[in-house]
């Protein structure tokens, strides 16, 4: 049964959901640029070519970790989607903690890029791994801390569908003014998570040439990409579950489910578009500073029951 | 024609290599990026990495120094790859024909899929070029 769950729930409808957000993603952008923009096929077709192309192995790599990287990132997003989707929908009895194991889970795929990147052996790409992996510290210490309001209002439960319904019964938590603190927070760590502009600096294209990426090709390149589009879904999910509520499905609360999501989305596309790319000492300090202090209060206003 | 080829001719990803341009035309290669023309409507994308590249567009008239770089990075493009010789300059070496230092036109070096003539080509006949590319694959397959 819990195969059933993983492919169905964990792969095929976040994967489907993953590539339709990715298509949001770049037809807004282009919109912001004034231009017309992909077909809505165009991120499926772009890994069906990717999976059809020769995969290269560089010469001075170390096979096994090159190869394994990317499946190990995909493995853990398809496993949080499971979980995410089973405490929205009441599919399995999760089990006490499973944020932890989310929050555990959700590091991985930086972890495998990291991994990938300095298998690769290409001295860019290991420039681009050092930065992922300082931007990972950088990010952990507020998210952490942004995701224990949730845990504190809902009377320091550590199961997601204690959470959930909780917030059914006494509203989301994002109508608290440290709900909305915590959730600024996430979402400025949801940007780096994605290596999405102000935070792309492990990629940056036009100057480590897509960093730890570089000499991935063919399938490999196909399975990053896909596990980046499915984190397009991921994190907005795991933070409407934390701070809105979960996604409902009966009647006209699919519309406003949806429209949650859409929103998130936008927010996200819009910080990306209008912003230059931070310098990794930049990205540090700003982790550490202001947004930590942000999340610390929000934390203490959650514990004085605001 | 399989169903991975015609993905690859719905999202050919560009690497754009000067072999020695006088840089114009290779400045008419990211015109076609620009709002006006948009060529992300065809699914290209200006890949940042030889290894994610369907299609490799040479400028310039390959003098000594870039032939071997162009050599390499024919060889790391992972196949099936495309050529595309833009410009008078990669097609017959241009204004520099009689230079010591442009030994051979590019398809004496690597086999080129189109030439797109031009000194620079339009932006307009670099995305006409880039059609009929994609005709030409899909009649022969
Ligand atoms: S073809 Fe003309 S514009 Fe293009 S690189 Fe050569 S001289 Fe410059």
């Amino acid at each position: 049964m819990t195969i059933v769950y993983l492919i169905i729930y964990g792969f095929l409808l976040t994967a489907v959901l993953g590539l339709i957000a990715a298509w949001i993603d770049r037809k807004i952008t282009a919109r912001i640029h004034y231009r017309v923009g992909p077909p809505f096929f165009q991120p499926l077709i772009d890994i069906i070519k990717l999976v059809g192309k020769e995969t290269l192995i560089p010469k001075g790599a170390s096979r096994a970790m090159f190869i394994s990287a990317p499946v190990i990132g995909f493995a853990s997003v398809v496993m949080v989607s499971a979980l995410l989707w089973g405490s929205n929908n009441n599919l399995f009895s999760s089990f006490l903690g499973d944020i932890i194991v989310v929050l555990y889970l959700l590091s991985i795929p930086s972890i495998s890029i990291m991994l990938g990147g300095f298998a690769s052996g290409n001295p860019l790409a290991r420039i681009g791994s050092s930065r992922e992996m300082k931007l990972l510290l950088g990010y952990e210490l507020p998210f952490v801390l942004a995701i224990l309001v949730p845990v504190i209002k809902s009377g320091f439960s550590l199961k997601l569908g204690e959470i959930i319904s909780f917030q059914a019964q006494n509203g989301a938590f994002a109508t608290y003014a440290s709900g909305i603190l915590a959730l600024i927070v996430c979402i400025l760590c949801i940007q780096a998570k994605l290596g999405l502009v102000p935070f792309d600096c492990p990629e940056a294209e036009t100057e480590i040439i897509s960093g730890p990426m570089v000499e991935y090709s063919g399938t490999g390149l196909a399975i990053f990409r896909l596990m980046k589009n499915m984190l397009l879904f991921t994190l907005p999910f795991f933070l409407i579950i934390l701070f809105l509520g979960g996604f409902k499905f009966s009647g006209i609360t699919i519309l406003y489910s949806v429209l949650k999501y859409i929103a998130f989305l936008l927010v996200i596309t819009v910080i990306r578009n209008t912003n230059p790319r931070l310098r990794i000492d930049q990205a540090m300090k700003f982790f550490w500073g202001p947004t930590t202090g942000i999340a610390v209060i929000a934390v203490v206003l959650a514990l004085l029951g605001k | 024609m399989k169903l991975t080829l015609r993905a690859l001719l719905k999202s050919p990803w560009v690497f754009h290599l000067s072999t020695g341009s006088c840089n114009n035309c290779d400045i008419e290669i990211l015109d076609c990026l620009t709002p006006r023309f948009d060529i992300e409507r065809f699914g290209m994308l200006l890949a940042p990495s030889i290894k994610h590249a369907d299609i490799l567009l040479v400028t310039g008239s390959c003098n000594r120094k870039s032939v071997i770089r162009l050599k390499r990075l024919y060889e790391q493009a992972p196949k099936p790859c495309l050529v595309v010789a833009i410009g008078e300059c990669s097609m017959s070496r241009g204004i520099f024909i009689h230079s010591y230092n442009c030994p051979l036109p590019l398809d004496k070096i690597i086999p080129v899929d189109a030439y797109i003539p031009g000194c620079p080509p339009k932006p307009e006949a670099i995305i006409s070029g880039a059609v009929k590319l994609i005709q030409k694959i899909k009649g022969t397959l």
